[in-house]
């Protein structure tokens, strides 16, 4: 069995990032990981998902009601993913919302309220991250996903540790980007 | 050997470099462009490797190569094999002497493609062998025993991942660069008898082809990737059986788990693994197909139903019991097995309380220059009968609303030529091609030769940023840059077109619209073919440090002109007031060009 996790959002908000160092992570307690990630035309502002599966499994692809975690970088991207979410299950979300082009010119309403309020009648289990709030106190509008990374390990449903996830952030940034992204990390777990 | 959390086209890549690759070639194209990245980017130093201005002319390298002893590699995507079908038909009539692998990456869905063609198919067509890889780490070690095939037995290989398994990442074993191999090509020998084809060759080499095939066949059903397994746990004795492939295999691995009806996994549809596929079918009495793109196993297996009187019945896509087209997921695959094997799963049907989604076709970024070059365009062209013909590259996305300036797409470089149609059809549209500049290389220039030649009335746009963007910014004849980061001479698009002959060459700067619009009307004017430049370079790659646009609250009138006309994702419109998202905004300076009471400024383009 493995711990499966999704990640999803909107082009170009870091999930792939994100999702990288969980890998990393999990690879020094040498375990097994997959992940599948939306690459290509769908980037451009699209909607984007990695999917990912540490321990045993053929496939990095997760079915519906499978995902012990979903760690959403935009609450309509969440809401899109919750059907993979197990009984039981945890959330983590920012609630800032990426208003897409369709909705500014009129073709396609999106009221992300109404996903936040969605979210909090069908998740138990459910983290909101006020991103506006926690990048201002972090003075870095580009840390979201540490922010959210950090969060997710506060629920318990991230069996990776937060030092190892560390250590990947330092195998793969620059040395100047470690203390904001480290702060950011610890964000949301020193206030718990 | 040592741990690595690799993308499949990385693993494909190190697995070529771990058989002692010599020679790399290829086009970009999703789902394939990493491979050919990575080759070069983990290059031991001795490994010859080029972006081809096409996959025509990476195939021919590969084959050149491969005829003079070289292991050789080329890829693409699945609709460039058909760019370079020509080659590949041809070359197999010649063989190789060296190990050739074709990487061919496949795209059910489609995802990113103008098809849902599959590679398979091609390989019976074109009689090659074909290699489909299920995961990450088999792709690693598939493609070092695809050049080992190939090599034994005088044939190029086709090596067909799909989607997923390329852009898949696993924690995989890998070897060091001390353990890869050491091939060493021993040269070209001279033999017209055998490297010429002429019809003479071509019907000797048909006759001993296909024996070999046939003879590939019992080779193929030991090969050990092609399995399979009988029924275990709660289904020994059930006489249903699975057969499947590729990704499609991993799912009902999981989703099975230990106890499965009987499996077969083709890894090598063609030659199809006659002996394996009959010891499969011993004992059954249904089999369902699970597979993706075309029902190549579910045919193959009626065949040899037919071709050994077995009564096996064969279900799939031809019976309605899978899906014809699009990607299969863990979920359809439960449900279709679940419905074939009479067993219960929970429903899970949609949430009728969700609230409706945000709607995010793909758009192009903030600050891209194509939205200029579009804009200024359809403004100068403005109430005139027009046609947009459009091309295969970021620019695409042209087609959205508001734009909405792309009114017909084919495939690589057929813009051009389709404006020349529709002119002669309707001689009094003023038609515009628009081409991006690595597809102007690839396969726009013969194009632009056949509408000169022949007389046509056209304006050619090429939308030149200096990259190939879509697939992830590769260098192209036009930058002057290798793959290897070698500096070359730069091809000059616009002595390529004064050279074919046309008279009217202008390049412009598409971001700046108030020079652009009057040129466009009156390039547009002139008779014959002739060429707008619009050269700005992608916003990804060259993204500017500062200087974003503001709208000035106090002078904003709210009349949404930034946002209904350009489609920025950078524009927002907030509180009756239009806004910038300054984390996407470039500072383009085209909102502030288009705002009539000038209440945006701040651009860096203006410093």
């Amino acid at each position: 069995m493995s711990e499966n996790i999704v990640f999803c959002g909107v082009g170009g908000q870091g999930t792939v990032l994100a999702s990288k160092l969980v890998a990393a992570a999990a690879m020094k307690e040498k375990r097994h990981v997959m992940t599948a990630e939306t690459i290509g035309m769908a980037q451009r502002g699209g909607s984007v998902f990695s999917h990912m599966k540490i321990g045993e499994a053929a496939s990095p692809l997760i079915g519906r009601g499978e995902a012990d975690l979903i760690i959403g970088f935009e609450p309509g991207e969440t809401v899109r993913q919750l059907p993979f979410l197990k009984q039981g299950g945890a959330v983590v979300t920012s609630i800032r919302p990426v208003q897409p082009v369709s909705a500014m010119i009129g073709l396609a309403e999106y009221d992300a309220d109404a996903m936040i309020e969605y979210l909090k009648k069908k998740v138990r289990h459910l983290v909101l991250i006020d991103a506006d709030e926690s990048l201002r106190e972090l003075s870095n509008p580009k840390v979201l996903n540490m922010v959210l990374l950090g969060a997710a390990v506060s629920t318990g449903k991230l069996s990776v540790a937060v030092e190892d996830i560390e250590q990947a952030l330092h195998e793969k940034l620059s040395e100047k980007l470690w203390p904001v992204n480290e702060r950011a990390l610890r964000y949301a777990m020193n206030r718990r | 050997m040592h741990n690595e959390f690799l993308m499949g086209n990385e693993a494909m890549a190190l697995g070529a470099l771990a058989a002692g690759v010599n020679v790399a070639a290829g086009y970009p194209g999703t789902p394939s462009t990493e491979i050919l990245e990575t080759i070069a980017a983990r290059n031991p130093g001795n490994v010859s490797v080029e972006w081809s201005v096409n996959e025509k002319a990476g195939m021919e390298v590969a084959a050149g190569a491969a005829i003079s002893g070289a292991r050789a590699l080329v890829t693409m995507k699945q609709v460039g094999l058909n760019v370079a079908s020509d080659p590949l038909m041809s070359l197999e009539y010649i063989g190789v002497k060296g190990g050739m692998v074709i990487v061919v990456a496949d795209d059910p869905g489609p995802i990113s493609s103008q098809t849902e063609q599959d590679t398979r198919t091609f390989g019976m067509y074109s009689k090659i062998p074909v290699f489909d890889p299920s995961s990450v780490r088999e792709s690693y070690e598939m493609i070092q025993e695809a050049f080992a095939f190939s090599e034994e037995h005088g044939t190029p290989v086709l090596f067909r991942p799909t989607t997923r398994v390329d852009h898949g990442y696993e924690s995989i074993c890998v070897k060091d660069p001390e353990e890869y191999e050491k091939h060493v090509p021993d040269g070209f020998k001279k033999d017209s008898s055998k490297w010429v084809i002429f019809p003479r060759l071509s019907r000797k080499n048909h006759a001993l082809i296909e024996q070999r095939n046939v003879r590939l066949s019992s080779v193929l059903s030991e090969y050990p990737r092609n399995q399979a397994e009988p029924a275990s746990g709660r289904y020994q004795g059930c006489r249903r059986g699975i057969a499947t492939n590729g990704i499609s295999f991993s799912y009902i691995q999981d989703v099975c788990g230990k106890e499965h009806p009987a499996i077969l996994r083709v890894a090598t549809p063609f030659p199809f693994p006659e002996q394996k596929a009959l010891e499969f079918l011993d004992g059954l009495d249904e089999v369902l197909c699970v597979e993706e793109l075309d029902p190549v196993i579910e045919r193959a297996l009626i065949f040899l139903c037919g071709k050994y009187g077995r009564n096996v019945k064969i279900r799939g896509k031809l019976t309605g019991d899978v899906p014809s087209a699009g990607e299969n997921s863990v979920d359809l695959v439960k449900n279709v097995l679940a419905s074939y094997l009479g067993e219960n799963i929970p429903e899970r049907p949609e949430d009728p309380e969700c609230p409706p989604l945000p709607v995010r076709p793909p758009v192009l970024c903030a600050g891209c220059p194509h939205r200029a070059s579009f804009y200024a365009v359809k403004i100068a062209m403005k109430g005139k009968k027009t046609l947009f013909a459009g091309d295969i590259g970021c620019y695409t996305l042209g087609n959205a609303a508001p734009l909405d300036m792309t009114d017909t797409c084919l495939c690589m470089g057929a813009g051009i030529n389709m404006a020349q149609g529709v002119t002669r059809v309707e001689p009094d549209t003023a038609a515009f091609a628009f081409v991006g500049d690595s597809t102007f290389f690839a396969s726009g220039i013969t194009g632009v030769i056949n509408g000169f030649y022949n007389q046509d009335n056209m304006t050619l746009v090429v939308l030149d940023n200096s990259t190939t963007a879509m697939t992830g910014h590769q260098p192209h004849p036009g930058t002057g840059r290798t793959i290897m980061g070698d500096v070359v001479e730069k091809v000059s698009m616009e002595e390529v077109l004064r050279g074919i002959g046309l008279k009217e060459v202008v390049t412009l700067d598409p971001l700046d619209l108030e020079t652009c619009i009057p040129e466009i009307q009156r390039v547009s004017g002139l008779p014959g073919i002739k060429a707008i430049l619009f050269r700005s370079p992608c916003i990804v790659k060259y993204r500017p440090k500062s200087g974003r646009s503001r709208v000035d609250e106090d002078q904003c009138i709210g009349c949404r002109k930034c946002i209904r006309e350009l489609g920025c994702p950078a524009l927002i419109f907030d509180g009756g007031k239009a806004s910038i998202d300054s984390t996407q905004c470039t500072g383009c300076t085209l909102c502030e060009q288009v705002c009539p009471v000038h209440a945006i400024s701040g651009g860096g383009r203006n410093e």
